[in-house]
């Protein structure tokens, strides 16, 4: 197993059905995740995307693994550079009255430059998903 | 609500005292250099014995600050910003974000200037 680059954990007053759902569902990530929503039927083996609010394709991939609310593996690619393929996955595990979120992106391709365009994005989406799920609304994380 | 403004009030403690020591401060950079690192690669790094930061390195994943991953039998430190950025929530609001980006770029900027002026010329 190749060393995972990126590693995030948060631990958020949530359920993982309620997280689960915050991360698959473009009603919840629009509201936290700079508007922007993940577009899948998120079924082993189907193909998914991570869209901007004009519907314009920013990430795409396929779902590897997918057992709801527990674990979800995608591959991530920008689709002008399908080349340059990483991989994402999802743990989600219930701690009494919270539950941790634990973000793995590795696989990175040999002098792949989505390690820095992601690096600066996802603690700020992780704290962002914590907040909307603990008060109900999103930090704007990605203002102009 | 005040049940959960103690939690909260506990985890910024835990990462302020985290961040509060010098030691622990260089561990954070190590890890920014080079993510991932076992104890021992850490502490090749580092004028600290392996005792000092092994209990360094518990405080901080106690804060949140670091994340463990198990590789077989080793044991991968990774440093997680989040709880950093919750904290800094707190204090900035959207509006003032690209201002302070802004200004940070700046200093950067004129500080890396100044450093690098003779090759600049050059």
């Amino acid at each position: 197993m190749q060393k995972p680059k990126l590693v995030y954990t948060t631990y958020i007053r949530s359920t993982p059905k309620d997280i689960w759902a915050a991360i698959t569902k473009p009603e919840f990530t629009r509201q936290y995740w700079g508007e922007m929503t993940n577009v899948s039927d998120w079924k082993r083996g189907s193909k998914w995307e991570h869209h901007n609010p004009e519907n314009e394709v920013w990430i795409t991939g396929k779902v590897l693994e997918s057992t709801p609310p527990k674990r979800l593996v995608l591959s991530w690619a920008d689709p002008d550079d399908l080349k340059d393929k990483s991989r994402v996955t999802f743990e989600i595990e219930a701690l009494e009255d919270m539950t941790c979120l634990t973000v793995t992106h590795g696989n990175f391709k040999d002098g792949s430059t989505m390690v820095k365009k992601v690096s600066g994005g996802w603690p700020r989406v992780l704290s962002s998903l914590k907040t909307f799920l603990e008060t109900g609304k999103g930090l704007n994380i990605f203002c102009k | 609500m005040q049940p959960n403004g103690c939690i909260m009030s506990r985890v910024m403690d835990a990462v302020f005292k985290a961040l509060a020591d010098e030691s622990r401060r260089k561990l954070l950079d190590q890890l920014h250099k080079s993510n991932g690192q076992t104890l021992g690669e850490l502490c090749a790094h580092l004028d600290m014995t392996r005792q000092a930061v092994t209990k360094h390195l518990l405080l901080l994943e106690d804060a949140n600050l670091v994340a463990v991953v198990w590789r077989g039998r080793e044991k991968l430190h990774y440093l997680n910003p989040v709880p950093i950025f919750e904290i800094s929530e707190r204090w900035i609001d959207k509006y003032e974000r690209h201002r302070l980006q802004a200004l940070g770029d700046l200093k950067k900027g004129l500080e890396e200037n100044k450093n690098n002026k003779p090759n600049k010329k050059g």
